[in-house]
């Protein structure tokens, strides 16, 4: 059974996004997405400051026996990456939803947000 | 069934029982009739181990260049190698052994992989290095995407004194997939035009390609280019000579952001197509751009040193269309010949072995300037190799030269007529030298 927080949206390539009181959106994997990819040993953030169109990459998660990149769930502008995942990338798999979140992005149209998936459609992506 | 013998009638009938199928036929059957050759193939008949043995040696003894004595470079050279390098080599656990995927059984190769990686590291003044590249050209490409993949970018530029032969295949390497590349000139003293580079050198500019020494020999002054590049924000990528790096400042104290090269001469014998091998090293905080095979050492459950294939991820059967390269392999017989050679030589023998390169060179280019005619092309310090312009066609010269015995140089005619670039490895005697002078002394009367 995956955690799947009511409060958050998803996408169909397993990120989840926040809204944010400042209207930017936070970003990290989801439970489901860190517990398939197992360990992870390695966080490129290579898209930092970066204007992405939703479903562009932003960076790279590495487990130990796979890679996966992680995508802009909205368009908009990287503003932030987490930076504690340089040192310790292992904070995706024990907290994906708090300190192990990815990035944060300013949306240039926040519209996108409500055409994300809600945690009961995400569920059924999940297979839960 | 013994392992080595081919099957016979009754083995082949008995595999056929086991998977269910009637005849060889069968098993061919989803291909359309259409598309299959219904002759056999154009081939000569089969021969004898004796036959065989007959052919190859006679077509080894229509090799022209085997018997003369070797002043020609230009990116192969015709350096000494003990007998022991070979009889390593001949081991049948290196020599017949697959792609070391399964680390418990592949600790040897292993082993033996990461040591020449340590072995390359140090020489080229870096911290990491890959399990070797095809060749040296095939190297200087790859650092060349990799510099892109680093900065993003997709303009390279590569230094008009590298080897022509790694121009042109870094050229087929980056005609595809959007990529750019300028060649900066070479000025009048045959080294890398600062001045034409920083024209060139602009943000879009992922990396400047740059020989140590020049394909004409000359030492380049690398830190003023790696500022130039650095400051633009892209890498330095040099393409070293390991027996000139041996002597030199290492490309990494020189500012090199990337060191490849070829790595024939330590160990791997002069051979028409090979099979030689490229090496790639990097600083650390690249590495996860680094392309190829990448061995690690690790510990295991119980705490002994293990070594295994590190950061797969980064390779084409995981990371498909996204990997680094389309290399994952490594030529891994000829980098063992080379940590053999370089394990044998020890850093101090390596080193003798650079030096008497250098001087057998300068003695040469000395004694070559002696005879009438003959100039130097550019006045700058070189290390092993020299363009000289002679008073007659080089290639005549060059085919004169091959009567008398010797392989005398590369022409180099798109520069001068006479332009002929030649070396003189640690193997070359005082005698040889002199011999070789005095032919080419004669040989420049006789063409002209």
């Amino acid at each position: 059974m995956v955690s799947i927080p009511e409060n958050l949206r998803y996408t169909q390539t397993h990120e989840w996004v926040r809204r944010e009181a400042d209207g930017s959106m936070t970003m990290g994997i989801s439970d489901f997405a860190q517990s398939q990819m197992g360990e992870i040993v390695m966080v490129d953030c290579s898209g930092m400051g970066r204007d992405v169109k939703k479903g562009e990459p932003i960076g790279a998660l590495e487990a130990v026996k796979t890679a996966e990149d992680f995508y802009a769930p909205v368009d908009g502008k990287v503003v932030a990456v987490n930076k504690d995942l340089e040192t310790d990338p292992g904070l995706v798999n024990s907290d994906c939803y708090g300190s192990g979140w990815l990035a944060r992005i300013t949306p240039s149209d926040p519209s996108q947000y409500d055409g994300l998936l809600t945690p009961e459609q995400y569920r059924k992506l999940a297979g839960e | 069934m013994s392992r080595l013998s081919s099957i016979l009638g009754g083995d082949r009938s008995s595999m056929l029982e086991a998977i269910g199928a009637e005849s060889v036929e069968d098993l061919f059957s989803p291909i359309p009739e259409p598309v299959r050759m219904r002759r056999p193939l154009d081939l000569p008949p089969a021969a004898s181990e004796l036959e065989l043995r007959r052919l190859f040696e006679s077509m080894a003894s229509g090799n022209s260049g085997s018997g003369l004595t070797c002043f020609l470079g230009a990116g192969a050279y015709d350096h000494f190698i003990p007998s022991a390098v070979n009889h390593i080599l001949l081991r049948s656990e290196f020599y017949t052994a697959y792609t070391p995927y399964q680390a418990e059984v592949s600790q040897g190769t292993l082993q033996s992989i990461y040591e020449y990686q340590t072995l390359i590291a140090r020489l080229m003044g870096m911290e990491c290095a890959n399990a070797s590249m095809y060749d040296g050209a095939s190297a200087a490409a790859e650092a060349a995407l990799m510099a892109m993949r680093v900065t993003r970018r997709s303009r390279v530029l590569v230094a008009g004194s590298l080897n022509p032969r790694y121009i042109e295949v870094m050229r087929t390497y980056l005609s595809h997939g959007g990529f750019e590349m300028n060649e900066v000139p070479f000025g009048a003293d045959g080294l890398v035009d600062l001045e034409a580079a920083s024209k060139l050198c602009d943000g879009g500019v992922a990396g400047l390609v740059v020989q140590q020494p020049g394909f004409f020999g000359l030492v380049e002054k690398l830190p003023p280019l790696a500022g130039l590049v650095h400051s633009a924000g892209g890498l330095l990528v040099v393409v070293a000579d390991p027996v000139a790096a041996a002597v030199l400042r290492s490309p990494g104290e020189a500012g090199a952001d990337i060191a490849v090269g070829e790595g024939q001469s330590m160990g791997i014998p002069l051979s028409y197509g090979g099979p030689y091998a490229g090496f790639m090293a990097c600083h650390r905080e690249h590495v996860r751009n680094l392309p190829g095979r990448i061995i690690g050492r690790t510990v295991d459950r119980a705490g002994q040193t293990g070594f295994v294939l590190t950061l797969q991820t980064r390779e084409q059967h995981i990371r498909r269309e996204k990997a680094t390269s389309n290399i994952c392999t490594n030529e891994a017989l000829m980098a063992l010949a080379s940590t053999v050679y370089l394990t044998l030589a020890g850093e101090e023998g390596f080193r003798e072995v650079a030096l008497r390169c250098f001087a057998n060179s300068h003695y040469l280019e000395e004694k070559l300037l002696a005879v009438p005619g003959v100039k130097r092309m550019f006045e700058g310090p070189f290390f092993r190799e020299f363009l000289l312009e002679y008073p007659v066609p080089a290639v005549a010269l060059r085919d004169r030269l091959a009567e008398k015995g010797f392989l005398g140089g590369l022409p180099v005619p798109g520069l001068r007529e006479g332009a002929m670039l030649s070396t003189a490895t640690e193997k070359r005697t005082r005698e040889e030298m002199d011999a070789f002078a005095a032919a080419v002394a004669s040989a420049c009367g006789e063409v002209r």
